[in-house]
Order: structure tokens, then C-alpha cells, then sequence
């Protein structure tokens, strides 16, 4: 029980003294996971929005994928990353494994599905005669496109939420494509992976509360906003 | 001659959906400043109509003209799209404020903001929901929302108003006000509108011509009047409330007079056809009169028939009277004549209705399929 206590009270004083390597760690943290998230809004609503506006021949196939996609193994998508980037593999000449880059690669190849899924729910729930609505308003059709991407904003809040999430929280792809280097690639959730191993348990509490407040503002977040949807 | 301009015109209008072929309108014109109302039964193709007029659904086959130029070569879509306007019967509005709805189609159009707000401000007003214009749109009624959506089109001052069913989900009191509203705006714009609707009261207050539609194509087109009066066939007598509907043979003519035996019985007609030729008779049931069984009859009618009530069926400011003169005819009676006469399911009763009260359809004219 004292291991908890100690650990926990140390770990408050990392945060509250904002210990450099702990801050180093949790900034980075954010802008990794934040850059993929960015990159998978882009493809994912892009995409989501796409398939959710048109029909063609295997749009169900290319709607099941989307959802499969959204339970995507981190490990499975490190593990070909790391293929992808080696040395001898075939994009092996950019170099970049073992460097946040290649994080940023594997969480955004992680949130796309995610943030696709949610994209594509949330354009599919708006009423189908609102497309039409739109361009008897004499919209264009990129004015349309917008203005359904707005009609969406709250469910498409929730797919950032959700794809910002699911990689922050991320440790198997990280520690496989980023090698964990000490202020160079090292995350919350690999870092705590080890410190635990190391048995250095007030860094790895301090980083793990870390990882706790990011989850619980992101919960409360999508619960605002969900209180907000409906008034009616 | 008075020259009539025409806004729009289709001619070999065709929708097809999934092969099979859903509206099939060979010519159709809409004259300047023209409400013209399509009614028919669901299905009767008069949104897909409407959808294709807007071009918002593609034909298959068939052009469109908006004021003498092809829709797609001298007018592109979106040109088109942004001088007419339409409204259904969701109100389909934005998640924002009502001013920023009805402001929404100025801002595709890139109209100054000034401008927006002068127009805005006026549209609203118009439509007696200046006090909602902060409000967010998600929390107004069913009535305030069509409103909303009404004056979003015209804020756009467009040059044709679609409207498909737009008062169908509303209660009555509201559907009566905004009725009301749409009738003076349209008056005092002059908007040439073009209005689904399988609300034939709705289709007579508004409309200055009426197009029947069934199974995809338009049946019958002409005054309100006319449609009611004179219907072209069998199921336009019966969609627009011919009650009575029977077949006969024209026993003699004389001019216009025509002698008519139908379930044994002879009738007095007003109509074109030859003498052994098979018509249908359709009596309107606000044109028969009921009175008292009884010797004395003073009346300028020809046909006079003695039957029994058989049904009277309340029909809200009247009673519908089900008599039967050895072939079924059913009047309309105010609540008055039906305390007056003391009508009662059972009792006999007199019915008469002029020569002119019918309608005589030729069952070989071209409506006839």
C-alpha cells in the first residue's frame, strides 16, 4: 500500500513542480497524437463523406471495411509500419523509423478508420432531402458538401474525440515504430510502459494521471456535447 | 390576343428509376406570375415532377426551357438553381439561428452583408417571425419552422417557388394561418408557383389552374372549376369528389339535350354525344337536392327520382346523403335541411338534379385508356 501512497504523492509533485522530463514527455505526447488526429480529420471526413454522399458498386464492402478498420490492432498496424519503414523495406530509404514521424504514421493510419466510421454515421444521419434542400438554396456542389460537414459539426466533434483517443492512449504501434528514445520518441504510454518495468512507479503514476485527465476531458467533452444535441 | 409569357416549359419530360418509368410528361408550360397546382394521389409522381422541374433529379429523357433557353446548354443548372427556389414539406432547416436560415441562400449567392440583413429583416417580418430571429431553429414548432422555411425562399426573390406538400404535416388552425400568410405574400410578389399537393381544397384556394396527376403522367389540366365541373375521365371524377359515377347510353339527342337511359331509368343531360353511345354521368353531390318525400314538387329540375335514405354520413359542415333511387346518388345537406326535412336512415326522400348538373364523359374520348 505504500508503494501507492509514496507513488502517488511523488507523482503529484512531478506534476505540480512541472518536472521537465515529465512535461518534455507529455507535450510531445500531445503533438504526436494531435498531429495524426489532424491528418486522419483530413482522409477520414474526407473519405467518410464521400462514401456517405454517393453510392457505387460495393459501397456495403467499402462500409464494412471502414468499420473493421475502427477496431484496428495497434500492434498489427506497428508491426507493418515497422515492415514498411525498415531498413531494407520499401519506403526503408526515408529513414524515419524510430522517429516521431513514424508514430505520427502508425496513429494516423490507427484514428483514420476511426475517424472515417464516425464521418461517415454522421453524414448518413442527416435527413437525405437536406442534400437536396441545399442545392435548391443554389449551392455548389463543394458549397453542399460544406454546409453538410457543418450540419454535422457535433457528431464530427465526437469523431476527433474519439480518433484523439483512441492514439493517445496508444502504446503497442508507438514502442514498435518509435523505439521509445528518451526525449526523442518517448510518449506517455510508452514511457509508463517503462518505468513500470523499471519499477520507478511515481513517474510512471504521474504519467499515467496524465493519461487519466486527457481521457476524463475528452469524456466530458462528448458528453457536453451530446447533452447539447438534442433540446428537443 | 393577350400575350402570355412562359417561364418555364418541359417538353418529353421522362424519369426513370431503376429501369422502370416514373413520370412520363410530354408538355407542360407555366405561364408568368401563374400558381399552378399538380394534385394527385401518393405516388401520383408530382414530387418527382417538381424534383425534375427544379432539376434536382435527373431526366432521363426530355429538355427543360426557363424563359426560352434550354436548361444545360444556355443556362447552366446552378444559374437556374439560384432564380427559383423550393420548399418541401420537412422544413429542412440549418442547425443555426432562423435569421441565419433565412439568410442561408443570399450567403451561397455571395450577397453583400447589408444587403443580407435588410432582406432578412424584411422576409421575416413578412412572415410574423421577426421575434424568433435570434432563436435557435432547433427549438421553434412545427408552424414557426415552415414559416422559416418559406421566407428562406423568398429572401432569394426567386422567379419560380416550388412548394411540395409543404402545409401536409401541419395541424389544421396552422396550416390555415399559413395559408393565409403564402396567399398574400404570393399575391403581393406575384411569384409564379408551382405547388404539390393531394389537398384538393388547398389546390382550388391557391391555384389558378390545376394539373391531375395518376400513375406518372398528368391526366387532366384546367381551371379549378373546370377540374371540378367537367372531369376528364372516370378517376378524375372520382379523385376530385364526384360522388355519383354511372354508366349510361344516350337514348336520344336534340342540339346539346341529350336523353340518357341508365339503370333503367331516363335522365336529362347537357352534353356532346351520338345516340346509342355508351357514356359515364357524373353528378357533383353539391349539385343534388334533397326534399321531403311528397306529391308536390315545385322544382326547375329534369331529373326527379323517389328513393330511400340510406346512409347519412356527418362530413363536417354537411352531411353526405347516400340515397337510393334504384341507383346510388349521393347529395350534400347542411345541418339545417337535415333537421329540417327530419332526415333519417330509412325514410323516403325525393332527389333532383339539373340536366346541366351532369357531367357527360364519352367512354371511347382520348382520356379513356
Amino acid at each position: 500500500m505504500d508503494i501507492l501512497i509514496d507513488g502517488i504523492r511523488e507523482a503529484i509533485r512531478l506534476l505540480f513542480t512541472l518536472d521537465s522530463e515529465v512535461m518534455g514527455i507529455t507535450w510531445l505526447s500531445f503533438k504526436i497524437s494531435g498531429t495524426a488526429t489532424l491528418i486522419s480529420l483530413v482522409i477520414g471526413i474526407g473519405i467518410g463523406t464521400a462514401v456517405a454522399l454517393t453510392s457505387f458498386p460495393g459501397r456495403r464492402f467499402v462500409v464494412s471495411l471502414i468499420n473493421t478498420g475502427m477496431a484496428l490492432p495497434p500492434v498489427v498496424v506497428g508491426l507493418f509500419v515497422t515492415i514498411l519503414l525498415w531498413r531494407n523495406g520499401p519506403l526503408g530509404f526515408l529513414e524515419i523509423l524510430y522517429t516521431p514521424t513514424a508514430i505520427i504514421i502508425a496513429q494516423a493510419i490507427i484514428a483514420t478508420p476511426i475517424v472515417t466510421g464516425i464521418s461517415l454515421a454522421a453524414m448518413q444521419q442527416l435527413p437525405k432531402k437536406l442534400r437536396l434542400q441545399i442545392l435548391a438554396l443554389g449551392a455548389t456542389r463543394l458549397q453542399m458538401v460544406w454546409i453538410l460537414i457543418r450540419e454535422a459539426k457535433l457528431p464530427l466533434l465526437a469523431a476527433v474525440m474519439a480518433g484523439f483517443g483512441g492514439v493517445i492512449s496508444e502504446v503497442g504501434a508507438s514502442i514498435m515504430v518509435g523505439g521509445n528514445i528518451k526525449g526523442y520518441s518517448r510518449v506517455l504510454t510508452t514511457a509508463t510502459v517503462m518505468e513500470t518495468s523499471r519499477g520507478n512507479f511515481d513517474i510512471a503514476i504521474a504519467l499515467g494521471i496524465i493519461l487519466l485527465v486527457f481521457a476524463y476531458l475528452i469524456n466530458l467533452i462528448l458528453t457536453q456535447i451530446q447533452q447539447r444535441e438534442r433540446p428537443r | 390576343m393577350k400575350e402570355t409569357l412562359q417561364v418555364l416549359e418541359s417538353r418529353g419530360l421522362q424519369v426513370r428509376m431503376g429501369g422502370a418509368l416514373i413520370l412520363d410528361v410530354p408538355s407542360l408550360s407555366i405561364r408568368q406570375g401563374e400558381i399552378l397546382s399538380l394534385i394527385g394521389p401518393n405516388g401520383a409522381g408530382k414530387t418527382t415532377l417538381l424534383q425534375a422541374l427544379s432539376r434536382l433529379v435527373p431526366s432521363s429523357r426530355g429538355d427543360i426551357y426557363f424563359r426560352g433557353s434550354r436548361i444545360g446548354s444556355n443556362h447552366s443548372v446552378i444559374q437556374y438553381r439560384r432564380r427559383i427556389a423550393m420548399v418541401f414539406q420537412e422544413p429542412l432547416l440549418f442547425d443555426t439561428t432562423v435569421a441565419e436560415n433565412v439568410a442561408s441562400g443570399l450567403r451561397i449567392r455571395g450577397i453583400r452583408r447589408s444587403d443580407i440583413r435588410d432582406i432578412t429583416a424584411l422576409q421575416l417580418s413578412r412572415f410574423g417571425i421577426s421575434h424568433l430571429a435570434d432563436r435557435s431553429a432547433r427549438t421553434l414548432s412545427g408552424g414557426e419552422a415552415q414559416r422559416t422555411s418559406l421566407a428562406r425562399a423568398f429572401a432569394t426573390l426567386p422567379e419560380i417557388l416550388f412548394l411540395d406538400e409543404p402545409f401536409a404535416s401541419l395541424d389544421p388552425p396552422t396550416r390555415e394561418s399559413i395559408i393565409d400568410d403564402l396567399e398574400r405574400v404570393l399575391r403581393e410578389t406575384g411569384t409564379t408557383t408551382v405547388m404539390a399537393t393531394h389537398d384538393l381544397h388547398e389546390a382550388i384556394r391557391l391555384s389558378d389552374r390545376i394539373a391531375v396527376m395518376n400513375g406518372g403522367r398528368i391526366v387532366q389540366t384546367g381551371a379549378p372549376e373546370e377540374i371540378m365541373n367537367q372531369p376528364a375521365d372516370e378517376w378524375v371524377a372520382s379523385f376530385v369528389g364526384t360522388e355519383t359515377i354511372l354508366p349510361g347510353k344516350v337514348a336520344e339527342k336534340n342540339g346539346s339535350s341529350l336523353l340518357v337511359s341508365a339503370f333503367g331509368f331516363t335522365m336529362e343531360a347537357i352534353g356532346d354525344a351520338v345516340p346509342g353511345e355508351d357514356i359515364v354521368l357524373c353528378i357533383r353531390p353539391e349539385h343534388v337536392t334533397l326534399s321531403a318525400f311528397g306529391p308536390s314538387l315545385t322544382t326547375s329540375a329534369r331529373n326527379v327520382f323517389r328513393g330511400t335514405v340510406e346512409r347519412i354520413i356527418p362530413a363536417g359542415a354537411f352531411f353526405k346523403v347516400r340515397v337510393d333511387c334504384g341507383f346510388p346518388l349521393t347529395a350534400y345537406v347542411t345541418r339545417n335541411a337535415v333537421d329540417d326535412l327530419s332526415l333519417r336512415e330509412g325514410m323516403p326522400a325525393t332527389a333532383s338534379f339539373k340536366a346541366t348538373a351532369i357531367h357527360v364523359i364519352r367512354r371511347k374520348s382520348p382520356f379513356s385508356p
